[in-house]
């Protein structure tokens, strides 16, 4: 019988970052010293201060940008990267001009999918993510919640394996942020993809993630992690529960001693 | 709450489009009463009907004028819109590109036509051809500068998501650049629209004639000469009527490529 090692990892990483610094022209470190793995399936968060690096974190392992030192490796086994990694970004960024349906169609535009593909895919995803009705509208027409509806359909369409939302909540009231969080949940536990998630929100992290890593003050890197051990479905009576209680203490007294 | 009574409707209605009307009336009456009480002589300051009289008695000649200044305009908008839209998009290539041709453009918009005119009268001996070259390159500019800056305006964000996608350039182009720039394309049109109906007149102007054609500004030049100033006034009417409609097509085609999306031409509501 084959048992894994006592120091093997049960999946291994598809997204390895060692060592990163990233220093900006302006002569800010906004990372530096950092170390993460992203392992398939899971809900990571990004947790730390504004300002702490998480977002250009979230940048690296999205390749949008290059690490000034350190590695960033990129493992999503089976597939070229293109199409491969969904993000969301703090505004909604939609185009103006398109209807919610061009909107979410865009990436398959790029990738060149055709278009009565683009069709069924683009309404099932506006099924999905609660926006039946809205198809014709353009985003000026939506509101705060909806926009961002549209922006995590778009995210979507391509079927990524990695998911990356830098705060994509923080502009919206408590209401539409807990309802986008459960609807994000839903998605997540259904579709099996991965989930890197930057917040400023302890409440937040420990409600929606897996894992939580704690940034500390710029120039940022990990200083603490939180495995959140409870099963999914996630619901109202686990913001309740004592395991989340507990585990929103630890992970703020770890955010504490990162911010000293 | 019920509805406002019928005569009160009508007016809310009638009245954006009547306001201005009633005004450019109060003004055109202004003038021919000021006109008649002060007796003017005609040959210094006619009035309004007198104006209208001469504007009959000339129409075949003024309008084939007009039609002549219209299709200068025309030429040269045209010219400035594909010449200077595509030099705009060549700038957004790179900042270099930018950095070295801009300057030469903003050279060509600081020199006044009315100097470069008897150079390129000169240099073109087809007067016709002449004319469009001189409107044309007044109305280049705010082509080529509100067409940049239209498509360097393009959310940043935006560029990244469709780097993540590998757009490629022509993509990119396609589908956020050239949309971005839409609403400043349009802004630069109404400008140089404008812009090549002065250019047209200043050089017909400077030419002195409209070779085998005449166009209005010849005809204000004409009548200048043999001192009858209600023609002159009528050729002059002429051309602020077709500045205003060239600006309101201008404004409308914005208003239609617009109105479903751009804060600029979204009525605002409450």
């Amino acid at each position: 019988m084959l048992l894994p090692g006592p120091d093997s990892e049960p999946t291994d990483p598809i997204i390895r970052l060692r060592g990163v610094e990233q220093r900006f022209a302006g002569g800010v470190t906004a990372l530096s010293g950092l170390d993460l793995d992203v392992r398939p399936g899971e809900w990571l968060s990004l947790l730390g201060p504004s300002g702490c690096g998480k977002s250009t974190a979230l940048r690296l392992i999205a390749g949008l940008a290059r690490p000034t030192a350190g590695s960033v490796e990129r493992r999503l086994p089976g597939t070229n990267d293109i199409g491969d990694i969904g993000f969301v970004f703090q505004e909604p960024t939609l185009m103006p001009w398109a209807t919610v349906e061009g909107n979410i169609a865009l990436p398959l535009q790029i990738l060149g999918v055709s278009r009565t593909e683009i069709r069924a895919r683009v309404t099932e995803l506006i099924e999905r993510v609660g926006l039946g009705g809205f198809e014709r509208a353009r985003p000026r027409e939506l509101s705060g919640g909806m926009k961002m509806r549209v922006s995590i359909a778009r995210a979507l369409a391509a079927s990524p394996r990695l998911l990356l939302l830098d705060e994509p909540f923080a502009a919206l009231d408590e209401i539409t942020r807990a309802r986008l969080n459960d609807d994000l949940l839903g998605l997540w536990q259904a579709q099996g993809f991965t989930v890197v998630f930057v917040t400023h929100s302890v409440w937040e992290s420990v409600y929606l993630s897996t894992r939580i890593a704690v940034f500390s003050n710029r120039p940022g890197r990990v200083v603490a992690e939180v495995v959140v051990d409870a099963p999914a479905p996630r619901g109202a009576e686990f913001r309740e529960s004592a395991v989340y209680l507990s585990t929103c203490r630890q992970v703020s007294e770890k955010l504490a001693e990162a911010m000293r | 709450m019920s509805p406002p009574p019928r005569s009160h409707r009508w007016l809310a209605a009638l009245a954006p489009p009547l306001a201005p009307l009633a005004a450019i009336l109060l003004f055109l009456a202004a003038w021919e009463g000021l006109v008649r009480w002060r007796q003017i002589p005609e040959y210094v300051l006619p009035g309004p009907l007198r104006i209208a009289a001469a504007l009959g008695e000339s129409w075949p000649t003024l309008f084939s004028s007009l039609l002549f200044t219209l299709t200068v305009t025309g030429e040269a908008l045209l010219a400035a819109v594909v010449l200077g839209g595509g030099l705009a998009v060549l700038l957004a290539q790179s900042r270099w590109i930018e950095r070295s041709f801009y300057p030469l453009a903003v050279v060509l918009q600081v020199t006044p036509i009315v100097a470069i005119a008897p150079l390129l009268l000169i240099w073109i001996h087809d007067v016709r051809l002449a004319l469009v070259v001189c409107a044309g390159i007044v109305a280049f500019f705010p082509m080529v500068a509100n067409t940049t800056l239209g498509l360097n305006s393009a959310d940043h964000n935006l560029l990244d998501l469709l780097g993540l996608y590998g757009a490629s350039r022509w993509q990119v182009f396609r589908r956020v650049r050239l949309p971005s720039a839409l609403p400043y394309f349009l802004g630069g049109l109404r400008i140089s629209g404008g812009l090549a109906l002065i250019g047209a007149v200043v050089a017909e102007l400077v030419a002195g004639s409209g070779g085998t054609e005449s166009g209005l500004a010849y005809r204000i030049l004409e009548a200048g000469y043999t001192l009858e100033i209600p023609r002159m006034f009528a050729a002059l009417a002429l051309l602020s009527a077709t500045g205003v409609l060239l600006w309101a097509a201008l404004s409308g085609l914005s208003w239609l490529l617009l109105h479903r999306w751009h804060e600029s031409a979204v009525r605002r509501e409450g």
